[in-house]
């Protein structure tokens, strides 16, 4: 089969420019991407129906000349449920809006959480572990007399060096 | 005979309905969503036994023959696969009618929620029983319109974030499957299910494989898959109990099972797929490891949710009889565990009034009926022999031996660490929250915190809906010689699919 150029140059347009939206931060810019990219999904549902051709009504043409009805009919379907999920979110978005008092998608909280534990977390070991070569080290160091100020200086060097 | 079939659609579309109209009476509404229900899974139940003897029980929507007309089939795994949801979905009503009356007592109307939950069933059905690509769209996004309300009701400052994901996250996979469809049709000509394996057949190889992989990103994303999973454990647990139990027992599911039938139908796979086989690994560990690293109990059981929708994939990957056999069995036992793992943890939170895991403790001490039903389930998710997930798993991991290529064995090896890692975080939710001395109900100082979310008390009728899944997942084990047998017959008609093809393509149907 063969596709329009014209068409296949305004889908690929449609679905860069609804990904580009999707990727933004902004809600309402994602909703915009949702939109054009259901617009460039629907047309080409339709453009699969393959080249334009007379209306599908018996009697009114020859069946060769006639368009494939099949793609209209789903595309239709498509459209309807498009529109009404988009209006349910923009509903939605302005929920939100009411709600936060912005419209910026923001980060998981408890995402959020985990990750700064296992920070925090990673710190605690990180210390622990210093504190135990200054242990280590006082305990070599028994026999030196001025050892206790050595040890937490060696560490304290090695912190500069981090 | 061939009338049931429409029965599972038809029914909860026009009990919802009803429901609508009926939103002023609770006692309507609550009597009309039971009533139907359970007439679904009768229904189901005659379906599984008719197709079980005597072949796919097939509906030719309004006399139209295929290729034009919608066909809805009942095959072994349809109507196996409707009646475990019919009996869940059922169990999940009943906890929730009791959780209202319990709150908001026997005359408190909830306009919006019993219409939305029928038609939660009916797309989840029409997605089973379908055999057009275009009507499991519509399918899926029933069930999805549907879900988005569920998850928006009564939405707080913090839900509503969650719930914007879901919603935005589900709209993006349901404009690749309008785009899959398109380049399917483009490419075929058809979208039944039973006329497109001829077609693609007949396609050039890379054609088919960028469908094919088309069409596991499209389900992949409904299914969970790592990587495209982030959403779930970000919206699921933020809906209340009842409801996110039912999403984590159905909607994943759902997704797995067009995946199933997608790929056994309409591609050929002669061997094992080693790119899914990898995201199946992928999908175990991640998983397993998210859910370790969580103190939200919610979070922990959707990160495990995850972890499991791996086993599924990996038994798929295989495609042989006993990989798929154990898929079905995994399927129909993960279904029941999860939800009653959900409604558990509704009861527990009702009673400590928090989901962080360090701030229960000693709810084994105080309520020890609850205990039991968590220890059940959990147990069998962990594939603890002799329940239902030992014996889903035992057949994963001999599928995958069978096969004993470096990839499959591979995987079969993540699966039984996964398994341990199960282990390790079911006893990890055990020592937090059942052991130790009972902890003073947190109070609620901030309703729109989700962390501590306030204790409620709990009726009978939730306890006996949780219950009754955990007998169900019980009696999935004592049963389990009969039903791995339905399931091997099931996964054969799924690698040798001409019955499913003529059924679906005959002149007439029965």
């Amino acid at each position: 089969m063969t596709i329009n150029i014209t068409m296949a140059v305004t889908l690929a347009g449609l679905y860069s420019i609804g990904f580009y939206l999707l990727m933004q931060r902004s809600l309402m810019r994602v909703i915009l991407g949702i939109v054009v990219l259901g617009h460039g999904a629907n047309l080409f549902l339709q453009v699969a129906g393959g080249p334009p051709g007379e209306p599908t009504f018996v009697g009114t043409a020859v069946i060769e000349a006639m368009v494939d009805p099949l793609p209209q009919a789903l595309a239709l379907t498509a459209i309807v449920i498009t529109f009404a999920l988009t209006t349910f979110l923009l509903a939605l978005s302005y929920r939100s809006w009411a709600l936060l008092g912005h419209d910026e998608v923001q980060d998981d909280v408890e995402d959020r959480r985990v990750a700064a534990a296992e920070r925090a977390a990673r710190e605690r070991e990180d210390e622990a572990a210093e504190a135990e070569v200054g242990e280590s080290e006082r305990v070599a160091g028994f026999e030196a007399p001025e050892a206790p100020e050595a040890g937490p200086g060696q560490t304290d060097e090695e912190a500069g060096i981090r | 005979m061939s009338f049931l079939v429409a029965l599972p659609v038809l029914l909860p579309l026009l009990a919802a309905a009803l429901s609508l109209v009926a939103g002023r009476s609770p006692m309507v509404q609550r009597t009309l969503g039971v009533v139907v229900l359970t007439v679904i899974a009768v229904v189901a139940g005659v379906l599984l036994v008719e197709a079980d003897s005597a072949g796919p029980v097939v509906l030719k929507l309004g006399g139209y023959g295929p290729p034009f007309g919608i066909t809805l089939v009942a095959d072994r795994l349809a109507s196996l696969l409707l009646l475990v949801s019919a009996l869940v979905t059922l169990a999940v009503l009943i906890f929730s009618v009791g959780q209202r009356i319990t709150d908001f007592g026997r005359r408190a109307a909830s306009t919006t929620f019993h219409p939305m939950y029928l038609m939660l069933c009916a797309g989840v059905s029409l997605a089973y029983l379908t055999a057009d690509l275009f009507n499991l769209f519509v399918a899926f996004e029933i069930m999805l319109a549907s879900s988005y309300v569920l998850i928006t009701r009564r939405v707080t400052a913090r839900r509503v974030r969650a719930s914007m994901t879901y919603v935005i996250v589900s709209l993006t996979s349901s404009l690749l499957f309008i785009t899959m469809i398109a380049l399917v049709y483009t490419a075929t000509g058809t979208v039944n299910l039973a006329a497109l394996p001829e077609k693609i057949a007949g396609l050039p190889p890379g054609v088919q494989s960028s469908l094919a992989l088309l069409i596991v990103i499209v389900f992949g994303i409904k299914a969970a898959l790592v990587p495209l999973h982030f959403w779930l454990p970000d919206s699921y647990p933020t809906a209340p109990a009842p409801i996110t139990a039912v999403f984590a027992a159905l909607l994943t599911k759902v997704g797995v099972y067009a995946l199933i039938r997608t790929q056994t139908l309409v591609f050929v796979h002669t061997d094992s797929w080693a790119v899914l086989l990898v995201v199946a690994l992928l999908t175990m560990i991640v998983g397993a490891l998210g859910a370790i690293a969580q103190n939200d109990l919610n979070r922990m059981l959707s990160f495990l949710l995850v972890s499991h929708i791996g086993y599924m994939l990996f038994g798929l990957a295989l495609f042989t009889v006993i990989g798929l056999a154990g898929v079905i069995l995994y399927v129909v036992h993960h279904i029941t565990v999860q939800a009653a793992l959900f409604l558990v943890s509704g009861l527990v939170t009702r009673h400590t009034g928090t989901v962080s895991l360090q701030a229960m403790s000693g709810v084994a001490k105080a309520y020890p009926v609850v205990a039991v039903l968590f220890a059940v389930p959990a147990l069998s998710l962990a594939g603890i022999p002799p329940l239902s997930g030992f014996v889903a798993k035992i057949a994963l991991l001999q599928a995958g031996t069978d096969v004993g290529t470096p990839v499959a064995l591979a995987v079969t090896a993540g699966a039984v660490v996964t398994s341990l890692l199960t282990l390790y975080a079911v006893t990890k939710i055990w020592a937090g929250v059942f052991w130790g001395k009972p902890a003073l109900p947190e109070p609620d100082p901030d309703p729109n915190d989700d962390v501590t979310v306030g204790t409620g008390s709990t009726s009978g009728a939730m306890l006996g809906a949780t219950g009754g899944l955990v007998v169900v997942s019980v009696l999935i084990a004592v049963f389990a010689g009969p039903l791995a047998a339905m399931s091997e017959r099931a996964a054969n008609d799924l690698l040798h699919d001409e019955g499913y093809r003529s059924a679906v393509l005959g002149q007439e149907g029965r």
